[in-house]
């Protein structure tokens, strides 16, 4: 238990000791506890900019949402109106059509009876011809007598 | 009953008797007793304090260097995460204690709290268990727990205390770290009382210093070695009813085991950061 040379070797132990403790083994560990120090913050940074921005997005979609369901009501607003006026004119035309039709269906009418007449006229005469002739107990000469039954078509 | 108390103490004897070796007549000669290693002198060593500190300290390193180099960022498995929680815990107590800054003190807290702690653990092998293994490898003695060696504990508090002197000179500049001494803690305005102070003061701040590396030598010591006597004393009852002691103040140890290495680790922080503190 005498002191003696031991101490001296201890100190110069302890101080090679303590030198290469501060060179190879305290720097490196402290560089990964740093470094991993900082990753955990930048991921900790990253999920909350993530949150945030999830937050943003959300509110962008409700916007978009709210906006879309804007201009659907718009648009249904629109063809709504578009759809009534689309009925309006069809009604117009409709009785436009309508009118014509019942014109050219008079025009026509009058154009049968007119041609119904003619017809009867004709027929007319012709029956009077014959009961003429058969009256007068001979042929009529249709030729000869043209002139005056086209002249009794035309009064009839 | 003589003989039986003879055979006692120099079993006690034998077990606090370190291996010295020294170069006696051109070759390696070992103490056989105490008488003889104090004849040694100064010029001998305390081979098994030697071996066993150098080896526990390479044990240290090695597997901290180990890990140092393949340390990772991302999640540390296994050896790398017990030494982070060292670290971590040792950068803990530096950043608590020291509020300079150092590049020095973190690694020196972290070399110092773990070698003594290893020293001090060789503790808890059995007494005899070491003397026995030497005995059969023909050395005579071998004291296996470097730090009952007041060697090894005054050779790092010499470090230690070297280490404040270069600090306090280093930050005060040589003036600064004898004023600190000179003039402190009795001042005067006077100039005439202030001279007269100086004896007194120097008296005093020089205790205060030399106090610092002996107080932790000792302190180191003087735990470490009654631990050591009192296993010592329990292995002299009979071996069937040994375990009835020496288990619970094993157990006590582990808490002196650790407690002395952070007491020595924190007082050196402290002695560091006084020694990086300006007094006005």
């Amino acid at each position: 238990m005498n002191i003696n040379a031991t101490l001296l070797g201890q100190t110069i132990m302890f101080a090679m000791f303590v030198w290469f403790c501060m060179k190879f083994v305290w720097p490196p560990i402290m560089a990964a506890l740093e470094a991993r120090k900082k990753q955990i913050a930048d991921g900790l940074a990253a999920a909350e900019r993530g949150k945030h921005d999830l937050e943003l997005a959300a509110h962008r979609s409700a916007d978009f949402i709210r906006e879309a369901k804007e201009k659907a009501a718009e648009i249904i607003a629109l063809s709504d109106k578009r759809a009534s006026e689309i009925v309006e004119a069809a009604k117009i035309q409709a009785h436009a059509e309508s009118e014509r039709i019942v014109v050219a269906a008079k025009a026509e009418i009058e154009q049968e009876v007119f041609r119904a007449k003619e017809q009867l006229r004709t027929q007319v005469s012709a029956v009077a011809l014959a009961g003429a002739g058969k009256i007068l107990g001979r042929e009529i000469d249709a030729k000869a007598h043209n002139d005056l039954l086209e002249k009794l078509v035309a009064e009839i | 009953m003589t003989t039986e108390a003879l055979t006692s103490a120099d079993y006690i004897r034998h077990h606090l008797q370190n291996l010295t070796c020294g170069i006696r007549e051109g070759h390696i000669h070992c103490a056989h007793d105490a008488v003889e290693a104090k004849e040694m002198g100064f010029w001998a060593l305390n081979v098994d304090t030697f071996a066993v500190s150098l080896v526990l300290g390479l044990v240290f390193l090695v597997l901290f260097y180990r890990v140092a180099r393949n340390a990772q960022q991302g999640t540390p498995s296994g050896a790398q995460n017990f030494i982070e929680w060292v670290v971590e815990f040792i950068d803990g107590s530096v950043r608590g204690s020291f509020t300079g800054r150092s590049a020095l003190v973190a690694p020196l807290a972290l070399t110092v709290f773990l070698w003594i702690f290893l020293m001090n653990l060789m503790d808890l092998i059995p007494v005899d268990y070491v003397p026995y293994l030497a005995e059969a490898m023909g050395l005579g003695h071998f004291k296996v727990v470097p730090s009952t060696d007041p060697n090894a504990t005054i050779g790092m508090a010499v470090g230690v205390f070297f280490l404040v002197i270069f600090y306090s000179i280093k930050i005060k500049g040589v003036g600064g770290f004898l004023g600190e001494l000179a003039l402190m803690p009795f001042q005067s305005k006077n100039k005439l009382v202030q001279v007269l102070f100086m004896p007194v003061n120097l008296l005093l701040e020089g205790v205060n210093l030399i106090a610092k590396p002996v107080s932790l030598a000792l302190r180191l010591f003087g735990n470490m070695y009654a631990g050591e006597m009192i296993f010592i004393l329990i292995a002299l009852l009979p071996f069937y009813a040994q375990w009835t002691l020496s288990l619970p103040w094993a157990i006590f140890h582990i808490l002196i085991v650790t407690l002395q290495a952070f007491i020595f680790m924190t007082l050196t922080i402290v002695y560091l950061d006084m020694a990086h503190q300006e007094h006005h």
